[in-house]
């Protein structure tokens, strides 16, 4: 009895610590996951207390028929390409600066991490701001040196670039930090062998450093690309008078803001909800598809 | 160093915004009874509402204002998903027929009052089947407002009278006023605001506008969309307007910096004038609107049924928008009352506001309300605007020509109606 007791302690309990995760996943992550596949099989009227019927795959192949889905997917890839790389290798640099000895260097760790504990409705507001029309200081700044203000909004090109920023202000730090976290776990003895060897700090970061952070860079990528696809606050906010179509020609419109202009304003909650699977699967395939690619850049390194 | 330098400045400066980002949103205690109040825009209650406390111990009101859009797609939501709407919530005119589609949620506020309201006022709140969803707050009649100053710069004729006569015969003069202006124009300043804004209330004056009365969108067919569309794609192209995006904040810098020499101003524009644009006290002006008559905006108060004191908040809801309130509310506000029996009391026709250079806008815009032939909205009516304002941003902005805009506004109204 107790032999049988015990062998059920061994192979039972590891089930039963984990049980509380999956049970708070299950409702707060499964449930609401299937149940918004269940409502994108539906023509379903938010206003009208949830009126729906079941039309299968027809808000699916709508979407895939929908030029303004396919301009909010190309404008939340741009947006994200936009800020995700430069805000990647300016961590890089900036948690390679904050490794060294430097004074203040907890309050300047700190620091970093600041932009992301700001409210992003703030941040978006300033920013929003300085890219003014007519009186941004940036469009001030660029007149300094004689060239003519840009209208942000109105062009795609200016506004993925503002837009890019804002995200990039708040998440540069972030990322820097969990670089920085790895790097103090790289071992001193590789360095001072380098340092043995003549290496200068170019070729210690390139081929120490990097190499070493892999794991970790393979880890910001992923979550930067959840992250980055998912944008939708900014351009909201960016647009100034919080209307969803993300400007005068949905230039700067992301698949989110699209999501929410059909599930809030328009109150399709059934094709909201097929938009929300279908952007989903993108995030998905671009998820893996960048943990590949970064592997194997790592690896060359 | 620097670099870190420039780091903690902005560091600091963030740690400014956080705390004023998160700034109260505490419930006042005290009262019994808490009513929250949910507006957008300016409904300058304050005073009333302490007077209203006074009054009544036990009840403690709590105003809540969010932006126009905000607010609206706020309150539907709450509306769709059962629980999160205040006891009283503001809507405005674009979006009372969408309200009035969703009519068994709210509280019928009864017949009592019907004979004191402007009848088209009335009627824009009353669902099909007679329950009367909102009392009327104010509405917006329509006036002209202009910079004296600007206008003498630019050589034009100043005075009031004068300018409402140069373009009485209606908005092509108001065009030729405008072209003049152009020409002679003080450096960073544009005849009007915005394209969006300049389109409401042409439009407002038609006799019928985006809706056919049995709710069927007409912007495709309707020839007076289009004509009013055409006249502010030519002030457009006449360099007139200063692209500015109602509600917007680079718009209310606009006042401040006083980049435009007229906007459309119902009467709730002047409270707007009055907050943005402080330093230019006596230089505006008030004329009447070309072509006379007509109307922008104008709100209702409505009772949500999820709401949990549903009977203190008819009640409050009907102090606040009682005769002697909505007087109260024009002359401190300039909010224009709905109940035409006021129109003739001397209070309101003989008032003139000293901000607007004594201008008599207790006779102007009471003139314009009581011209103003009704036009029938339908449930989407706010969205409509929108999307034909972003068509016209298009045109400012130089992204599109007329013709290829208005084709994507239809297409885009249509999808929106669908």
């Amino acid at each position: 009895m107790r032999a049988a007791l015990s062998r059920l302690d061994t192979k039972g309990s590891p089930y039963l610590y984990i049980v509380p995760f999956f049970l708070l996943f299950g409702v707060f992550g499964l449930w609401p996951l299937l149940y918004t596949g269940y409502v994108s099989l539906n023509d379903w009227d938010l206003v009208d207390a949830g009126a729906h019927t079941w039309v299968g795959l027809a808000n699916y192949s709508e979407l895939l028929h929908d030029s303004y889905f396919w301009n909010a997917l190309g404008n939340t890839l741009s947006i994200w390409v936009l800020s995700t790389v430069p805000q990647l290798l300016a961590a890089l640099w900036i948690a390679h600066l904050l490794n060294h000895r430097l004074r203040a260097r907890t309050s300047l760790r700190m620091g970093v991490l600041l932009p992301n504990i700001t409210s992003i409705v703030a941040v978006t507001i300033v920013f929003t701001q300085m890219f003014g029309r007519d009186f941004g200081m940036i469009n001030w700044l660029l007149g300094v040196v004689g060239v003519g203000p840009v209208d942000w909004q109105a062009n795609t090109w200016s506004s993925h670039l503002a837009i890019s920023l804002i995200v990039a202000w708040r998440w540069t730090g972030y990322n820097a930090l969990i670089y920085l976290a790895s790097m103090q776990a790289i071992p001193h003895d590789l360095y001072e062998a380098a340092d043995l060897d003549g290496a200068n700090q170019r070729q210690q970061f390139w081929r120490i450093t990097v190499p070493q952070l892999r794991p970790t860079i393979m880890f910001t990528a992923v979550i930067s690309t959840i992250g980055g696809l998912q944008i939708m606050a900014e351009p909201l906010l960016f647009a100034g008078t919080s209307t969803p179509t993300g400007g005068s020609d949905r230039q700067f419109q992301t698949a989110a803001l699209f999501m929410y202009e059909q599930g809030f304003r328009e109150f399709r909650f059934g094709y909201a909800s097929a938009i929300a699977w279908t952007l989903c699967l993108v995030i998905a395939i671009f998820a893996i598809a960048n943990f590949l690619l970064t592997r194997r850049i790592a690896n060359e390194e | 160093m620097r670099f870190f330098r420039t780091v903690g400045v902005l560091a600091a400066a963030t740690m400014l915004v956080t705390a004023c980002g998160s700034g109260g949103d505490g419930e006042g205690g005290g009262g019994d009874v808490t009513l929250d109040v949910n507006l957008f825009g300016n409904f300058g209650y304050e005073q009333l509402y302490k007077e209203y406390e006074a009054a009544h111990p036990g009840i403690k009101i709590q105003e809540h204002t969010a932006a126009y859009n905000d607010h609206h797609r706020n309150l539907a939501t709450h509306l769709a998903t059962g629980s999160g709407a205040g006891d009283i919530e503001g809507v405005d005119t674009g979006f009372i027929a969408q309200m009035r589609e969703a009519g068994k949620q709210f509280v019928d506020l009864g017949t009592e009052r019907q004979a004191e309201y402007l009848p088209w006022k009335w009627q824009a709140s009353l669902t099909k089947d007679g329950q009367q969803i909102g009392y009327g707050t104010d509405v917006g009649g329509l006036a002209i407002c202009y910079r004296r100053d600007l206008f003498e710069k630019a050589g034009l004729p100043s005075d009031r009278d004068a300018v409402s006569a140069s373009w009485a015969a209606g908005w092509e003069k108001y065009l030729e006023v405008g072209a003049k202006y152009t020409q002679k124009a003080p450096a960073g300043t544009a005849f009007f605001d915005g394209g969006g804004a300049l389109y409401n209330a042409v439009i407002g004056q038609a006799a019928e506008g985006f809706y056919a009365p049995d709710n069927t969108v007409v912007v495709g067919t309707n020839p007076e969309v289009r004509k009013a569309w055409d006249l502010v794609v030519r002030a457009i192209q006449g360099n007139m307007s200063a692209k500015l995006v109602e509600s917007s904040p680079e718009w209310n810098n606009g006042f401040a910096k006083g980049q435009f020499a007229t906007i459309a101003c119902p009467a709730w524009m002047m409270t707007k004038i009055k907050d943005q644009a402080k330093a230019f006290t006596g230089k505006w002006d008030v004329a009447s609107v070309p072509g006379g008559g007509g109307n922008w905006g104008g709100s209702y108060l409505t009772v949500p049924k999820q709401g949990k004191h549903a009977e203190e908040a008819k009640k409050l809801a009907a102090w606040l928008t009682a005769p002697e309130q909505q007087a109260r509310n024009f002359t401190s506000q300039g909010l224009l009352p709905s109940i035409p029996a006021l129109y003739d009391k001397p209070e309101i026709a003989n008032y003139k506001d000293p901000f607007f250079n004594n201008a008599p806008v207790g006779k102007l815009f009471t003139t314009a309300a009581k011209e103003l032939k009704p036009q029938y909205q339908g449930p989407r009516t706010g969205d409509i605007q929108t999307t034909i304002r972003d068509g016209l941003i298009r045109v400012e902005q130089g992204k599109q020509n007329s013709e290829q805009s208005w084709t994507q506004t239809v297409s885009d109204v249509e999808r929106l109606a669908k």
